[in-house]
């Protein structure tokens, strides 16, 4: 067996901008549902939004920024759309509403009477929208490596790509823990643990649950971004499944805990990648193809999440003191 | 200057004066509800005339199960709406106005099955009460300089809150790990940290253990001398004889007694609603029973049997 390529690519996963990505939408998941206990299960359907809306406006020639702000506005109004008619009523509507959005955008956008604006089926390539960030990159052309890592300075899946990305993850972890701590962080616990008893004490539920879903949904807009500046818009890879591996990552760091995320997300990825990379060395092709070893690949994360939610359910950052009173 | 308190009655002399029908009017009343009515499904849980709290008096709300008390309180504080009906707080119409918004108007309730927030410390719980913290606002929480004087206020607003309620030891606790008398405690506590105008409390002592229950009368006595107005809701006999201004007794939805609290209790309407026509108990002194009063009505009654 090759362990230094295995181990390289396992510490490729450490610093993917995919990872990033799944980071940051589980951060904006971990304000809904961690903080506010919002059952957001369409996570996705932001990222997807918020990079259709960042690949059309550059594509249209609107500059990185301006591009940014409309990623960000289309969640807004995404997030308010959705919270309007659910989040006066109990929270099991929100979570049906919230599957059926993300579902609603991904078809939208697959669909061939759309083909001129999202590539309908096809999607759009990276090369027509990843221009005006790599643009901006302050590296000179060319590669550089270090330890494991060797990677292109700028373009696509470049470093450029890999120090934003994780920049954005730390400053939302900021905001996160800033928030969490603060008088407002502290109205949104307790809508998670009685709405009814944060009325009584003065407090407009709905306009703290509008705000909550806003801004973990402006998150899951840039976590879009971030996912697709080192491939292309593809309606099918920001699907369903996505949300679970979000929702997955947050119950193995541990909700509610800043980094958890942030831990989950380089888990879960680096697991993966090490399951399937010893299983595709040791398992002769005759008995188990490549497809199969990815989908086992997953298997193995679904019981470890179900070992998980048993043992430990807290997760992995989180409170056992917090867990053990949930029982009550 | 003269430093009479205003609108502070004596415990007790409201009232004399007062007519005692059910809906008396009052000389200075801060909730006042006209035709209030709220139905479930054929049964008429709430069918209220005309009712008005005194301000700055403690008024008991008493009845048996079922009489409506926490509908009542449900309606006047937002968390239900009424099929018709109108109400006023401080001359203030109060009717289709949110919860949030009656709060902020300064009547603040607590819930009969408490709502401790479990998974949050009792320091926290205490500090969620208060009112003014800009900090609230999701921008200028991100500015701690804009709110961390106003957080040091209410924490120790909280703790010397915590201190009288015996609840200090537990301030970094969870308050899922309260016992279910210490989060009836939190709870009330809680409610005054935004120092309400009228507060309502439905069964406050359900729970509370008789040496803290009179301390806490002590509290609710305290409060009223401070200008509070509290309406409860109990079924203790005993705290509502020792504590109340003025006792408002409902039965099936309706109000059918009202008057100072030896009066009513008794009164024979209100003995009727609570145990049917057939008794001659008082029911201000019967859960005052000591053994000794039980005893012995248990051998007459033993007596009675054997005669038969
Ligand atoms: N949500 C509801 N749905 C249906 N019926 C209800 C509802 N809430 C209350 N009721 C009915 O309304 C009536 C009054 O109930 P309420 O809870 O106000 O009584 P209460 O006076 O507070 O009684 P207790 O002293 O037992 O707390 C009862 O007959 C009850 O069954
Ligand atoms: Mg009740």
């Amino acid at each position: 067996m090759d362990w230094t390529r295995i181990l390289g690519q396992v510490a490729g996963e450490i610093v993917a901008p995919t990872t990033a990505a799944y980071a940051l939408a589980a951060i904006g998941l971990n304000i809904h549902f961690g903080l506010t206990g919002l059952l957001n299960m369409g996570q996705a359907g932001f990222m997807l939004l918020g990079a259709y809306s960042f690949a059309i406006a550059t594509i249209a020639g609107w500059p990185l920024w301006a591009a940014v702000l409309v990623a960000v506005a289309s969640a807004v109004v995404f997030a308010t759309i959705l919270g309007i008619p659910t989040l006066k009523l109990r929270g099991d509507y929100l979570a049906i509403v919230t599957i059926a959005a993300a579902e609603i955008v991904r078809l939208i956008g697959r669909s061939t009477s759309m083909t001129r604006i999202t590539g309908g089926n096809a999607g759009l390539a990276g090369e027509k929208y990843k221009y005006t960030f790599e643009e901006l990159s302050p590296f000179p052309d060319g590669e550089f490596s270090l330890g494991p890592w060797q990677y292109s300075n700028n373009l696509s899946d470049s470093w450029w790509l890999r120090i934003v990305a994780w920049t954005v993850v730390g400053l939302a972890c900021l905001l996160m823990w800033r928030l969490m701590n603060s008088p407002w962080g502290r109205v949104l616990k307790g809508v998670r643990e009685d709405e009814d008893a944060v009325r009584s004490l003065g407090k407009n539920v709905f306009a703290y649950k509008m705000q909550s879903l806003v801004l973990g949904g402006v998150l899951g807009a840039l976590a879009g971004i971030l996912f697709v500046l080192p491939r292309a818009v593809q309606a099918d890879s920001l699907g369903r499944p996505v949300t679970f591996y979000i929702w997955t990552i947050l119950l193995l760091g541990g909700a509610a805990a800043v980094f958890g995320p942030v831990l989950g997300s380089i888990l879960l990825w680096t697991v993966l990648m090490l399951i399937k990379t010893v299983m595709r060395d040791v398992i002769p092709t005759t008995v188990m193809r490549s497809e199969q070893i990815e989908m086992f690949g997953w298997v193995l994360v679904g019981i470890a999440l179900m070992l998980l939610v048993i043992f430990r359910p807290q997760g992995i950052l989180g409170d056992k003191k917090e867990l053990a009173i949930r029982d009550h | 200057m003269t430093t009479e308190p205003l609108a502070v009655p004596a415990p007790g002399p409201l009232t004399q004066e007062i007519s005692r029908v059910p809906g008396a009017h009052k000389p200075d009343p801060i909730l006042v509800a006209d035709g209030v009515q709220r139905t479930f499904g054929g049964v008429h849980a709430v069918d209220v005339d005309h009712l008005e709290v005194q301000r700055g008096s403690i008024t008991a709300l008493i009845g048996p199960n079922g009489a409506g008390k926490t509908t009542l309180f449900n309606l006047m504080t937002g968390f239900d709406r009424p099929n018709a009906g109108t109400w006023s707080f401080e001359g203030r119409p109060l009717g289709r106005v949110s919860a949030a918004r009656v709060a902020q108007a300064g009547m603040v309730r607590t819930f009969q099955l408490t709502k401790a927030l479990s998974r949050m410390t009792v320091i926290e719980n205490m500090r969620l009460g208060a009112t003014g913290q800009r900090g609230e606002n999701l921008f200028a929480a991100l500015v701690p300089p804009l709110w961390r004087a106003r957080e040091r206020e209410i924490t120790a607003q909280a703790e010397d809150l915590l201190e009288r309620f015996k609840l200090i030891e537990k301030r970094d606790d969870f308050a899922g790990s309260l016992s279910g008398g210490q989060r009836k405690l939190l709870e009330m506590a809680r409610a005054l940290m935004s120092k309400p105008t009228m507060v309502m409390l439905d069964e406050p002592m359900a729970g509370v253990n008789p040496a803290l229950t009179q301390s806490l009368l002590g509290h609710i006595q305290a409060l009223r001398n401070d200008g509070t107005t509290v309406l409860f809701v109990e079924h203790d006999m005993h705290m509502v004889r020792h504590i109340s201004d003025w006792v408002v007794v409902m039965a099936e939805g309706r109000l059918v007694a009202e008057g100072p609290p030896d009066a009513v209790m008794n009164d024979p309407a209100v003995i009727d609603a609570y145990l049917g026509a057939h008794h001659d108990t008082d029911l201000g002194d019967d859960s005052l029973l000591t053994d000794e009063v039980a005893e012995q009505l248990e051998a007459e009654a033993l007596r009675e049997g054997n005669r038969r």
